[in-house]
């Protein structure tokens, strides 16, 4: 058995697992990260648009601050995010972001003077202030009511994960490469480390280390069309339910983005609109105003997919051979600006479309997209029921983003959250608590069954076929766990995927049986984790009887804070269930900051719990007390709800920005 | 995936070897599959496994010309695969992977170790001498026009083309190819890195380096990423000489 020993064991080479290894690097810990793909290959590299910091450099970022961001954040998540934790991370963004920028991201920057734009189909002139010059600036993004994402051109997660990717070289992280992660080694609550397997020989490998964090980024290829790379599977989600004791937050909220490019689904940068990018029907008609007078085009993501959607069921769509779609026009911004500030989009236009965006109207329509939802951990990162286990980046749900994450807040999530568990595993690290013990058979056996699961694939006979399963799931998801959804589809959805499922553990790997590079080896039991993540998301969105953020019943339109204030809670206690476990944890009004109110979309339908009167009603007297007694912004907060010295020391600190605290 | 009469029948050959098997040897194969409206070789391929042989080998991840995996030679030219439309080209199409790379399998290429190898002979990161970083304090400025010129080069994405477009690579191993001297040619133009160009002739100021270059120029043409390829090589080479002279 080959036993690789480690301090702290990090699957995923994306931005946020680069970011926790480079962190407990610095700390003085070992690190060791497990990658199916080199690292500066993962799906961070595909994040376009930018980076939500409130640094508040730019004109129309001005009067930002960490308050507005998090306040934007809440809204969008429809109150659905854990306000502690999104409290954390608007404090440490602009940290993060000056960190990048110290380790080489190039971040476009403000240019004093007058410069042109284009806003509300409008051309408009902004005066950037001579002391903001070569400062970061910002661009604007759906559901924020500054303009707060920080950007390099739209290749801004390329450049991030490019810098973080060298940052972790230079602290000589060792990166193992290609090695897939199989299966967790955890005995009485502890977790011990992965089983992984090397994808060019097939070897299997113990890695077994004092924490392990999981940082494998969404899992929206259960969907037949997504925005995601391909290896984006959720694979690692599945491995934390077979655990039987670890559990997924909220698997239902799935985000669909609303300009992919039709048929194959890759995104448009949400900084086509940002940047003054229109959406049109068949007619050419803008009819997003009609909709939703005050954001227009910048409403939330949820927001506009949803117009989007009954604006094509109103037959207002483009017919294609594809389906209908409709058309994001950015000729308005003109040809020098698309080739400076959307110049991914303009390469994606003319190598998949044939199109030159500069003259022509892209087609687009709304594709899943984010996973809000993933591995439940506390604000630390920690798993709440596996000692050992950290997750973070879009893999977790510590829960920031609720039920709708705000376009900009994915990357800059990646990098504070790791910024953040690498110091909560550091200080676990350093104290007695962290010492551990487990018998090499253990080891062994959990390895042997890994052994045994991929002998069965490969002599299994008249099985089922891998690629069949999964298809199927694919599209299952898509016609019934969409953008809108109704008990009926959900209860199909479900069933049919616990028949999959069943199906599923009889899967035999065809003719091609290598135990090495084999493809058709690692999609066969990657099909087998997916369907049991595709069922959480399906059973937790049939029992959710209510409509928030991205997740829309057309039966239940109204957000009901009365019964649903709670997170959907999803584990595999027995493997021999077929249907996941789902049970629930509420959502304290008591503890927020800001008490659920109205996102401003649409008319609102809320049913809203007894107690959010009489919450808005304390902090609202609370508040004014406090600002007739002259006290700061920082001393208001930090009275409706600390949160400071939940932060690591070294993250405690007050930020400056342009016209503060300087 | 549209069947329609008039869709061209695709002969796509595929020079397939797996290298842990001791049976198999280098050949090439030739799979018929319908062409479909706006089909990539990404879809292609997938195609490909899923119908005809699911043991073929191939890398994807972005599936969207983003992260550079999917290099591989499309009718002998270096070249993103996911984002090469099947229609661009005859009815013959014929694949090879990416040479100069360790072959894992068929098209598969391990790019990634030979990169970071680049990366860490060239240490392409930030040298600050270790000056500690507050990171409540306001970030240091940057002239607008040079964060645009650093990202310009920054936007490599490591895929490999033009180390397999090259005259020089092909003869010297060592050879830090297009990929490397741009990188140089990056950090060379970054104030936020504090190495001397004492320092970078160190790097590259040999036949491994910028005086290997035969000026073939394959790189400029096979980037996807369009990098100034040439003019920063030709500039290098000119700050290298300088160097010397001085």
């Amino acid at each position: 058995m080959k036993v690789i020993y480690t301090d702290v064991l990090i699957v995923g080479g994306g931005l946020a697992g680069l970011r926790v290894a480079t962190g407990v690097k610095e700390r003085g810990h070992d690190a060791i990260v497990l990658s199916l793909v080199p690292p500066k290959r993962s799906h961070s590299a595909a994040a376009q648009g930018g980076m939500q910091a409130s640094l508040a450099n730019s004109k129309m970022g001005e009067g930002d601050n960490e308050d507005v961001h998090f306040s934007d954040t809440i809204k969008g998540s429809d109150w659905g995010a854990d306000q502690l934790v999104v409290r954390m991370f608007t404090h440490c963004a602009p940290k993060a972001i000056r960190e990048l920028a110290h380790w080489g991201v190039p971040w476009s920057r403000v240019q004093k003077g007058d410069r042109s734009a284009i806003i509300n189909a409008q051309k408009v002139t902004i005066s950037e202030k001579e002391e903001a010059h070569g400062l970061i600036t910002a661009r604007d993004f759906g559901g924020t009511k500054k303009w707060r994402t920080c950007y390099t051109s739209d290749g801004t997660g390329h450049s991030m994960l490019f810098a973080m990717a060298n940052k972790a070289r230079q602290e000589e992280v060792e990166i193992h490469e290609r090695m897939e992660a199989m299966s967790i080694v955890h005995e009485n609550g502890r977790c011990f480390g992965v089983i992984a397997r090397n994808l060019m020989n097939g070897e299997l490998v113990a890695y077994i280390a004092k924490t392990t964090t999981i940082a494998t980024g969404g899992y929206g290829r259960i969907y037949s069309v997504s925005t995601n790379a391909v290896i984006c599977q959720g694979t690692a989600h599945a491995m934390v339910l077979e655990t039987g004791i670890g559990t997924l937050g909220n698997m239902e909220a799935i985000q669909f983005h609303p300009t992919a490019i039709v048929p194959v689904g890759i995104l448009t940068t949400e900084g086509c609109r940002g940047d003054g990018g229109l959406l049109l029907d068949k007619d050419g008609y803008r009819f997003m105003p009609d909709y939703e007078p005050d954001k227009k085009e910048l409403a939330s993501r949820d927001v506009v997919s949803r117009r989007m959607t009954e604006h094509m069921r109103k037959g207002k769509g483009v017919k294609s051979r594809y389906g209908d779609h409709l058309w994001l026009d950015i000729t308005i911004l003109g040809r020098k600006h698309i080739e400076k500030n959307l110049r991914e989009v303009k390469e994606i236009c003319e190598n998949f479309l044939g199109i030159d965006p500069a003259e022509e109207w892209i087609p687009v329509r709304p594709t899943q997209h984010y996973s809000m939802g993933g591995i439940r951990t506390k604000y630390t990162g920690e798993s709440q029921t596996i000692k050992g286990l950290y997750s973070c980046g879009e893999a977790a749900c510590w829960d920031m983003h609720g039920f709708n994450r705000l376009g900009g807040n994915s990357v800059s999530e990646t990098v504070v959250s790791g910024m953040l568990v690498a110091e909560y595993i550091s200080d676990f690290l350093d104290s007695k608590e962290s010492d551990m013990e487990i018998h090499s058979a253990k080891v062994e056996s959990f390895l042997q069954k890994e052994q045994d699961k991929i002998d069965k694939l490969l002599t299994n006979t008249n099985g089922e076929d891998a690629y069949v399963l999964r298809r199927r799931m694919e599209e299952i998801m898509m016609e019934k766990v969409g953008i809108f959804r109704n008990a009926k589809d959900l209860k199909e959805a479900v069933d049919e995927l616990e028949g999959l499922y069943k199906r599923s553990k009889n899967i035999e790997v065809f003719r091609s049986k290598s135990r090495a590079a084999n493809p058709a080896l690692f999609n066969a039991y990657r099909t087998q984790k997916m369907i049991k993540v595709a069922l959480t998301a399906a059973m937790g969105a049939y029992l959710r009887e209510e409509s928030r953020g991205a997740h829309s019943r057309e039966d239940f339109p109204a957000r009901d804070d009365k019964n649903w204030l709670k997170r959907t809670i999803t584990s595999w206690p027995d493997e021999n269930q077929t249907l996941p476990t789902v049970t629930y944890e509420e959502i304290e009004i008591n503890s927020m900051e800001l008490p659920p109110g109205f996102r401003g979309y649409g008319k609102d339908l809320t049913e809203h719990h007894p107690d959010t009167k009489t919450k808005v009603d304390k902090v609202e007297m609370l508040t004014k007390d406090m600002q007739e007694k002259g006290m700061s912004r920082f001393e208001i907060q930090d009275k409706l709800m600390p949160f400071i010295d939940k932060l690591p020391k070294k993250y405690q600190g007050i930020n400056e920005r342009f016209g503060e605290n300087i | 995936m549209s069947m329609d009469e008039k869709s061209r029948l695709l002969k796509i050959s595929i020079l397939r070897f797996d290298p842990h098997d001791p049976e198999d040897f280098p050949h090439m194969e030739t799979f018929e599959i319908r062409e479909a409206h706006g089909m990539t070789l990404y879809v292609a391929l997938n195609e490909i496994r899923e119908h005809h042989d699911n043991s073929l080998k191939f890398d994807f991840v972005c599936r969207a010309g983003i992260c550079g995996s999917c290099s591989m030679l499309v009718n002998g030219r270096p070249s993103l695969a996911c984002r090469t439309l099947t229609s661009k080209y005859d009815e013959h199409i014929t694949l090879a992977p990416l040479p100069l790379f360790e072959l894992i399998g068929d098209l598969s290429v391990y790019t990634g170790k030979w990169m970071r190898g680049l990366n860490k002979r060239l240490e392409s990161w930030i040298h600050d001498k270790e000056e500690e970083l507050n990171v409540d304090k306001l970030e240091e400025r940057m002239e607008p026009a040079l964060a645009d010129e650093i990202y310009e080069l920054d936007r490599c994405v490591e895929c490999g083309c033009c180390v397999a477009g090259c005259g020089t690579a092909q003869m010297n191993p060592y050879f830090v190819g297009a990929v490397g001297l741009n990188k140089i040619a990056r950090y060379q133009l970054d104030p936020r890195d504090k190495r001397s160009d004492d320092d970078y002739y160190e790097l590259i100021g040999n036949e491994d380096g910028v005086f290997g270059c035969m000026t073939l120029l394959g790189c400029e043409d096979v980037c996807p990423k369009d990098l100034p390829l040439q003019s920063k090589i030709a500039y290098l080479r000119r700050m290298m000489i300088k160097n010397t002279l001085k």
